[in-house]
């Protein structure tokens, strides 16, 4: 069983090293960029959304490894979900990596969700959360901008 | 107190760890681990002797200042203005009044721009900074900018991280009116030739600033053999109290200087149509000001000075030579600001490792450390990173932290590869 305390993990290792889903968007429609002026951390979401489906997610950036992790974690989940099912999800790993355990109830999470577990050390480091919340507020940004196309169209 | 530490005989390096039992949150486990506190560069944990002045000067002395006819407000004032007294001797200032008491560094540098650049700088009129500064003394001068046109000139650093000479040389011309200059950098140590630059600004009729932040703290200080316009410095870097610091000031410029802020105490009398200002430096001091904070700087001052300022000097050195030597051992270590003359600062950071998983790794493990660019982007843009590791030593430091940090260090890695 995980030991939600322990941080760095082989798994986030694993990720922070080899970034899946990382490089430019060929057929992207729509990116954002974010930053964190604290540590210098930035990433680029480059998204493919087709109908309100995420068909192709990727990014690039520079971070310690707990965010490349994130992101790279990220874009595994999202890709071919919904803007909706994605939004929700965010809410979810918000609560996983920055609220209090209380408000969340782990055990009905699906495997697919259940591999972000490993991130929930952060909320022992608060000055920490940012890194893992960062790709994911870059995303919503991104599903923003595009909204934004689509409804001045 | 009138032990200065132990002197090892045989290799003639002192040894102050007599002190650090003065040092209460020491002993307090970190996380259930033992303190290993290397961050002292970002501000100084503090002796019993400012806490315990602090909270005497509450319980049985406390009163608001230059006001009261009373016992008490006589007696906080006393102690108050002592508090000055003790700060110019600290400096090797000419005269107290050449010092104003504000909130901190920062406020000091801000105040000197608003100040006295507000009167003497307009259009054209250049201040050279370097890419060595800490934000604190680059924002002030971008924001003077706005209402005045100035222009701001940054000297370069080498492949080190050192002030490249031949490029303040290059600047500095009869156009320069400040100087603003680092006494030692917080984010790698290295101390710039502040004598030879001060001389060489002064004799085409510029004014300089000294930042002694990371200077005040490490090595003994003569405004006056220096020969600084202005020094600034906070008093929490030097074990005192949060919300104090210093700004000295020739006195001649200070007297030139209109007040930066308005309020009590800064005035000698006030109609509703006009006001006339008191002398320096209670005309920089409006409003109640931070008099326990000026009480407890006072008595970190009695500490470090007890200790004798060279003491703390020699010894942070040994500290820095160990750290740096022992870090060098490891050839996946690269080191930022490599320089003979420096404060007890080793910036770095460890091949493959982002500096923020490098600080929460070493900090499960009770060691505090600063990553990131440490409010100095310039020095983190030159060498073309995000940021570093930071260690800093202070006198409560020991060569087992420095142990303590290498093995921690030997984790990352391990953990990494």
């Amino acid at each position: 069983m995980l030991d939600l305390r322990e941080l760095y993990q082989e798994v986030i290792l694993d990720h922070g090293k080899s970034p899946r889903n990382f490089g430019q968007l060929e057929d992207k429609n729509t990116e954002a960029h974010g930053h964190n002026p604290l540590c210098g951390d930035t990433i680029t979401i480059y998204l493919h959304i087709t109908d309100e489906i995420i068909k192709d997610i990727r990014f690039e950036g520079k971070g310690c490894a707990i965010s490349l992790a994130s992101a790279s974690m990220m874009t595994e989940l999202l890709k071919g979900k919904t803007t909706k099912e994605a939004s929700k999800l965010f809410g979810k790993f918000h609560a996983l990596v920055a609220e209090d355990k209380e408000v969340n109830n782990f055990e009905t999470d699906n495997e697919e969700f259940e591999k972000l577990h490993v991130l929930a050390g952060v909320k022992e480091y608060p000055m920490r959360v940012k890194c893992a919340t960062l790709p994911w507020h870059t995303f919503k940004a991104a599903v923003e901008n595009n909204n934004g196309k689509v409804s001045t169209e | 107190m009138n032990t200065v530490g132990s002197l090892n005989e045989e290799n003639h390096e002192i040894n102050l760890s007599c002190y650090i039992d003065s040092f209460p949150i020491l002993k307090n486990p970190v996380r259930d681990k033992r303190l290993v506190y290397l961050d002292t560069a970002a501000s100084a944990q503090k002796p019993d002797i400012v806490i315990n002045t602090i909270n005497d000067f509450y319980k049985t002395e406390y009163a608001n200042i230059h006001r009261g006819v009373y016992w008490l407000s006589e007696r906080a004032t006393v102690k108050y203005e002592m508090a000055r007294k003790k700060v110019a001797e600290f400096l090797d200032a000419a005269s107290e009044t050449e010092i104003v008491f504000t909130k901190s560094a920062t406020e000091s540098i801000n105040l000197v721009a608003s100040s006295w650049g507000g009167k003497n700088l307009s259009t054209n009129d250049e201040v050279i900074i370097t890419e060595l500064e800490h934000h604190a003394n680059i924002v002030p001068w971008h924001i003077l900018r706005e209402s005045t046109g100035i222009v701001i000139k940054s000297v370069r650093l080498d492949d080190n991280g050192c002030i490249d000479l031949n490029h303040f040389y290059e600047l500095l011309s009869e156009k320069t009116k400040l100087l603003s200059l680092t006494h030692a950098s917080n984010a790698l140590g290295i101390i710039p030739p502040i004598k030879e630059m001060i001389s060489a600004a002064h004799s085409l009729g510029a004014l300089v600033l000294i930042d002694g932040c990371q200077g005040a703290v490490h090595q003994p200080v003569s405004v006056q053999d220096m020969d600084a316009d202005f020094y600034v410095f906070s008093g929490h870097k030097l074990y005192g109290p949060t919300g104090i610091g210093v700004l000295y000031a020739k006195s001649n410029i200070l007297q030139d200087m209109p007040p930066y802020q308005g309020g009590g105490d800064m005035i000698v009398t006030v109609s509703t149509q006009e006001s006339t200002y008191a002398d320096p430096p209670l005309r920089f001091e409006a409003g109640t000001p931070n008099i326990v904070g000026a009480i407890g700087l006072s008595a970190a001052i009695d500490f470090v000075t007890n200790i004798g300022m060279h003491n703390i000097s020699n010894y942070e050195d040994t500290l820095l030579k160990y750290g740096r030597e022992k870090l060098g051992e490891l050839n996946y270590i690269k080191f930022y600001g490599d320089a003979s003359n420096k404060a007890s600062i080793i910036s770095f950071d460890i091949d493959g490792v982002h500096p923020h998983d490098v600080g929460t790794i070493l900090d499960q493990d009770g060691i505090s450390v600063r990553v990131g660019h440490h409010c100095a982007q310039p020095v983190m843009q030159h060498f073309g990173i995000a940021g570093t590791v930071r260690a800093s030593f202070a006198l409560y430091n020991t060569k087992e932290d420095i142990d303590l940090l290498i093995n921690g260090v030997e984790k990352v890695r391990s953990i990494f590869t």
